[in-house]
């Protein structure tokens, strides 16, 4: 095939726009990694004795692989690699829980003298492999449940190894694999209706169990109501049903507290005991029962009436709203259960900073609270390079790796975050339709899970520095200091460019 | 389909860069808090307290100077395991008091975060030098110079007022002047001079990293700013004349002011019970023990004491009766024991000789003539009504001062009282009082309260024959100005021709010798040709009040002396001798062997404690 007249050359082949995104990236990670250690006393950029001079190696390391990969190695050969290349990192990920060095309380990290990586960062790579590889055979349908098992094996092998290995953040990223699942067929309410979970974890904990009932009730009777004939009068009685639920707990406020001063008033004044006593046993009773049973009732009762509706008429989306609001039930009452006795002790703290629920500026939330402080500061046009006082001066932890975003903040102000996050919209963008573009739906496939993967980071680590996720202690792609992670990344999206570029020579 | 859901995938990854970017819109742009945090974070002003001015005498001689004291700063979080017990013995303390410190320091240490705080206040140098022997044992505590208050002379806490930490309250009266730290002067002369004395504070900034640790100056000290020193002021304060009267009101409760008349310059101005001027450089430690104190030492008699005037009001009386022409020196008035009016109502006198006329009624301090001249200025025809005439009356007594605050330069200065018409009818009703009803004011005693700084100032107008300056305690120097009021002649409305008269019944008063009847021989010093008028006023709780009011010498006086001695009995008996003193000692600079040497012992030596209850 080699010399074919239709062959299309590198300048043509290969989208500079992405890689010059990439590069630009990089570029910026490594400057700030020298701001955000700059201090009274600045060394060289490229002092190797520091992290600059250091992330100035992996750079350069890292434009060689990519090099490698674009120039040198097949792109024919990665669909042949998935399978062992999962398979080998898989014992990697279970063998690293055993042998691997324990860093801050989690055993991720391999070491071999001075080198260390973690097997998390190439789990990325070989998962999105194999899923590329899986979903893209011809006899592949998400919808047969075989195969829907498959690929959530696939997923929640590497999954569950990191979580075992105490890197739960890490495990998040694995969550995003469901864009590309959706891209392939998987059911919009799918999305949703993990969406629809969060939210009612979030509403438990901050709001009540009542809240979270109702909404799940209402979210559903909604949904269900654009499948209805009669949309106008479903959509009345729900908002009756709703409404009288939320002002329920109220009413029953004022109804208990009547009842049970007048029970008082009766046993004070009454003498025949008789009727007294009765009325107070029925003050008691009364007194004993929550609004929510009484929620509880009403939507238990309401609930067999659906499912039999939903039979009669053949309405399977009734039916699956009917099971769903089971599920959503008991996740509703297990929240607490999961919250208190599932999570470990300092994700649970990370949440309930997160949520508001508790302030400890000093402990947990000092990171959050030094992070945002030092981009806050930055303002719309920043202090300038190097002038960063607070991430020069060390009062945001991790801030040349995990909180590398603060001293962008910090320095650039508003403007250069803006930059960054538009040069990544722009690189997954990219990604999506340049993938799009491919004919071989393994490069296509490849393409997404790339793109979920850089999306999860980077939407998990700027949103824990400024206060929108809990803090998750996992890098922002290509500008965190860090070697394994520029190096898998780089892998990552240059597999890509050199099979998208592979495609592009010919078609 | 599936480019809508490739389209719906960019578009949930457009909304979530939107989230994360107004996110960040909010934190950078709109929320100005994090600025104000990242600047608290790092930047640390280091205050630079300037030196207080010094507070001088009239002579130059330096009544409240600065020395250097120390705090201990402990910056809580710099703090490693240190043994307690060795450093409250370093530190003088128990080792409580630094427990519960730390405790308090764990309890709001999210408020200090790495900021110092001062643990210790003042301290000595010689506990400092112990300590700075040994502060490499305790990391996180450091010295703070500071320069506290020095008091070469005890000349009275009262007069010199107290420099204290302000308080959030008086942060709120000042706005925008203090910061919590800060000190002030809250009474007496540092006070009134607060804004001359404090200086101006200076602060170099520094950039901290996250440690606390010092990086670097900010902007290379371009931001810094020196400290100016306050300005100095001088008094008008004799510091010799006032420590004297300081001595000799020791065990006596009340008050000695005397004034420059030709000036209105105050000498001397003394409160007694007062606070010791060692206790003054820190108030804070004290603070309880004065409170405690039934004499209330706080309380500055000499300017914040409404006493009745007694006897010495009589002059005010005889001036007013002289001016409305119902009065003539030569006019005679019968006195048997006492001014006798209605049915066996009596207001009652002394023995003296009868009948006497105006020179020897202040001489002898006749109460009955003084009955006769009130009634002859409330009852005076040219006015229609009692209440008219009363109003005038109050209107003579108001421009001698009495009644209204004088103006003085020094703080919290009471006004007094002198009753009008109007307060007489809302006690007795319009027309059911008379003269007879308020003949006690004939004497000074009844609704009329007076401090002694007023009375002070009356007996300089005396002396001035008709006018008075303003009494005040600073004087122009360089860098103080003080306000061109302190400059101005002050006329009574009696005409000057009028004085005359009385002085010459206040100097026989006092120059008869013993036996002439004579109230205050005893003041008599040879060659002073002192001017005075004794008073004994009643006082409902307990023995009469000593009242005293001289000027010397008779001719270009130069200086007049209140003096009030709560319980002290007869004008004669304590007030009397110790205005004498304060006067030969002004004017001769010592008091002169003998008799008068022994009077001044009897003086320093009285204790009239006893006599004055607790509240």
């Amino acid at each position: 095939m080699q010399g074919n007249v239709h062959e299309r050359g590198l300048k043509q082949s290969v989208d500079w726009s992405l890689v010059l995104s990439y590069l630009l990236l990089i570029l910026i990670g490594w400057i700030n990694i020298y701001a955000s250690i700059h201090s009274s006393e600045p060394s060289s950029i490229f002092d190797f004795e520091a992290r600059s001079g250091k992330q100035f190696v992996w750079i350069l390391t890292a434009l060689g692989l990519a090099a490698l990969i674009l120039f040198i190695l097949s792109p024919r050969l990665w669909p042949g690699m998935a399978v062992p290349l999962y398979l080998f990192v898989a014992v990697l990920l279970i063998a690293v829980i055993f042998l691997g060095t324990p860093v801050k309380g989690s055993r991720s990290w391999f070491q071999f003298g001075p080198v260390s990586f973690q097997p998390a960062e190439i789990s990325k790579i070989s998962t999105s492999l194999l899923l590329a590889m899986v979903m893209s055979r011809n006899d592949f349908k998400l919808s047969r449940f075989k195969d829907f098992l498959l690929v959530a094996a696939i997923i929640g092998v590497p999954m569950l190894s990191i979580v075992a290995e105490s890197e739960t953040g890490s495990a998040l990223v694995y969550v995003g694999f469901i864009f590309v699942l959706y891209r392939e067929g998987l059911s919009g309410w799918f999305l949703a209706l993990i969406g629809l979970a969060i939210v009612l974890f979030i509403t438990t904990l901050t709001a009540s169990s009542y809240a979270s009932i109702l909404l799940l009730a209402g979210v559903l009777l909604l949904c269900n109501a654009f499948k209805e004939k009669n949309f106008w009068r479903w959509i009345l009685f729900s908002a009756l049903f709703v409404g009288l639920m939320a002002a329920l707990p109220s009413i029953w406020n004022l109804i208990t507290g009547a009842v049970s001063s007048a029970a008082d008033r009766m046993a004070n004044t009454v003498t025949v005991p008789l009727p007294g006593a009765r009325q107070k046993v029925f003050g008691t009773f009364l007194l004993k029962i929550k609004p929510i049973y009484l929620l509880m009732a009403a939507c238990l009762g309401a609930l067999p009436y659906f499912a039999v509706r939903s039979f009669r008429e053949r309405n399977s989306f009734m039916g699956l709203s009917c099971a769903a609001f089971v599920v959503g039930l008991a996740l509703v009452f297990s929240t607490e259960f999961i919250f208190n006795d599932v999570l470990q002790d300092h994700q649970r703290k990370r949440i309930e900073v997160l949520l508001g629920m508790k302030e400890d500026p000093a402990g947990v939330g000092y990171n959050v609270n030094q992070s945002m402080i030092a981009i806050g500061s930055g303002g719309f046009a920043g202090k300038g390079y190097l002038q960063g006082t607070q991430t020069t001066y060390g009062f945001v932890p991790e801030q040349s790796t995990d909180f590398i975003f603060c001293t962008v903040g910090e320095e650039w102000g508003f403007i250069g975050c803006a930059v960054v996050i538009l040069l990544y919209v722009f690189l997954i963008s990219r990604l999506i339709l340049d993938a799009e573009q491919c004919r071989e739906p393994f490069t296509r496939i490849y393409g997404y899970c790339v793109a979920s993967c850089i999306f999860m980071h980077l939407f998990i680590n700027i949103g824990m520095t400024i206060g929108l996720m809990p803090v998750i202690g996992i890098p922002l792609p290509l500008l965190s200091y860090g070697g394994s992670s520029l190096w898998a990344f780089t892998i990552m999206i240059f597999i890509f460019v050199a099979m998208y570029r592979e495609e592009k020579k010919y078609y | 389909m599936e480019n809508h859901r490739k389209t719906r995938l960019l578009i949930g990854l457009g909304v979530a860069a939107a989230l994360l970017l107004g996110k960040l819109f909010i934190i950078q742009i709109l929320d100005s808090g994090y600025k104000e945090n990242a600047l608290n974070n790092s930047m640390v002003y280091d205050i630079i307290y300037p030196t207080r001015g010094v507070i001088y005498d009239r002579n130059g001689k330096i009544i409240v100077g600065n020395k250097v004291a120390y705090d201990i700063m402990v910056s809580p979080r710099e703090v490693k395991e240190f043994d307690t017990l060795s450093l409250a013995s370093v530190l003088d303390v128990s080792p409580d008091l630094i427990r519960d410190k730390m405790a308090e320091y764990e309890r709001n240490r999210k408020k200090i975060g790495y900021q110092s705080v001062v643990m210790l206040k003042q301290i000595p140098a010689s506990t400092y030098m112990k300590f700075d022997e040994v502060k490499y044992k305790f990391p996180g505590f450091r010295g703070q110079v500071r320069s506290i208050r020095d008091y070469p002379i005890n000349a009275g806490g009262n007069l010199l007022g107290y420099v204290s930490e302000v308080d959030a309250a008086f942060m709120e009266r000042h706005p925008g002047e203090y910061r919590s730290g800060d000190y002030a002067g809250k009474t007496g002369i540092e006070a009134a001079r607060e804004k001359d004395l404090r200086g101006e504070k200076g602060y170099n900034i520094y950039l901290r990293n996250s440690k606390n640790q010092i990086e670097t100056r900010y902007k290379d000290g371009e931001m810094d700013k020196e400290a100016v020193p306050g300005h100095d002021v001088v008094t008008t304060i004799d510091a010799d004349l006032q420590q004297f009267g300081q001595e000799l009101m020791k065990n006596k409760v009340g008050s000695l002011v005397a004034i420059e008349p030709s000036t209105g310059e105050i000498l001397a101005m003394v409160s007694s019970p007062g606070i010791d001027v060692d206790m003054l450089s820190d108030i804070g430690k004290h603070y309880q023990e004065i409170s405690k104190n039934p004499y209330k030492p706080m309380f500055n008699r000499a300017v914040q004491a409404p006493y009745p005037p007694g006897s010495c009001f009589k002059i005010v009386n005889g001036l007013i009766g002289l001016q409305e022409g119902v009065l003539r020196p030569e006019y005679s008035y019968p006195c048997s024991q006492g001014y006798h009016f209605g049915a066996g109502h009596k207001l009652g006198c002394h023995s003296h000789k009868s009948p006497l006329d105006m020179e020897e009624s202040i001489m002898m301090s006749c109460n009955a003539y003084y009955c006769y001249v009130l009634r002859n200025i409330l009852d005076n025809k040219r006015y229609g009504s009692i209440d008219e005439a009363l109003d005038k009356w109050r209107e003579y007594a108001l421009s001698f001062g009495f009644g209204r605050k004088l103006g003085s330069d020094f703080p919290s200065e009471l006004g007094g009282n002198i009753p009008s018409s109007k307060y007489y009818n809302r006690v007795y009703g319009k027309n059911r009082w008379n003269s007879i009803t308020v003949i006690s004011l004939s004497i000074g005693q009844g609704e009329i309260g007076v401090t002694p700084l007023h009375l002070a100032n009356f007996c300089a107008t005396v002396a001035n024959r008709g006018y008075y300056i303003i009494p005040h305690i600073i004087k122009d120097s360089e860098g103080v100005t003080i306000d061109p009021k302190y400059h101005e002649k002050q006329y009574t409305m009696v005409d000057t021709t009028h004085f005359r008269k009385v002085i010459k019944g206040m100097w026989r008063a006092v120059n008869s010798g013993f036996g002439s009847g004579g109230t205050a021989s005893i003041a008599h010093v040879d060659g002073l040709d002192i001017c005075g008028k004794t008073g004994t006023a009643q006082n409902p709780r307990g023995a009469d009040n000593s009242v005293f009011m001289c000027f010397a010498p008779m001719d270009n006086p130069k200086i007049a002396v209140a003096a009030y001695v709560e319980n002290g009995g007869f004008g004669a008996t304590w007030a009397c001798p110790l205005a004498s003193l304060m006067v030969e000692r002004y004017l001769n600079g010592e008091i002169s062997p003998g008799a008068r040497q022994d009077l001044e012992r009897r003086m320093r030596e009285g204790n009239l404690m006893a006599r004055v209850k607790k509240d």
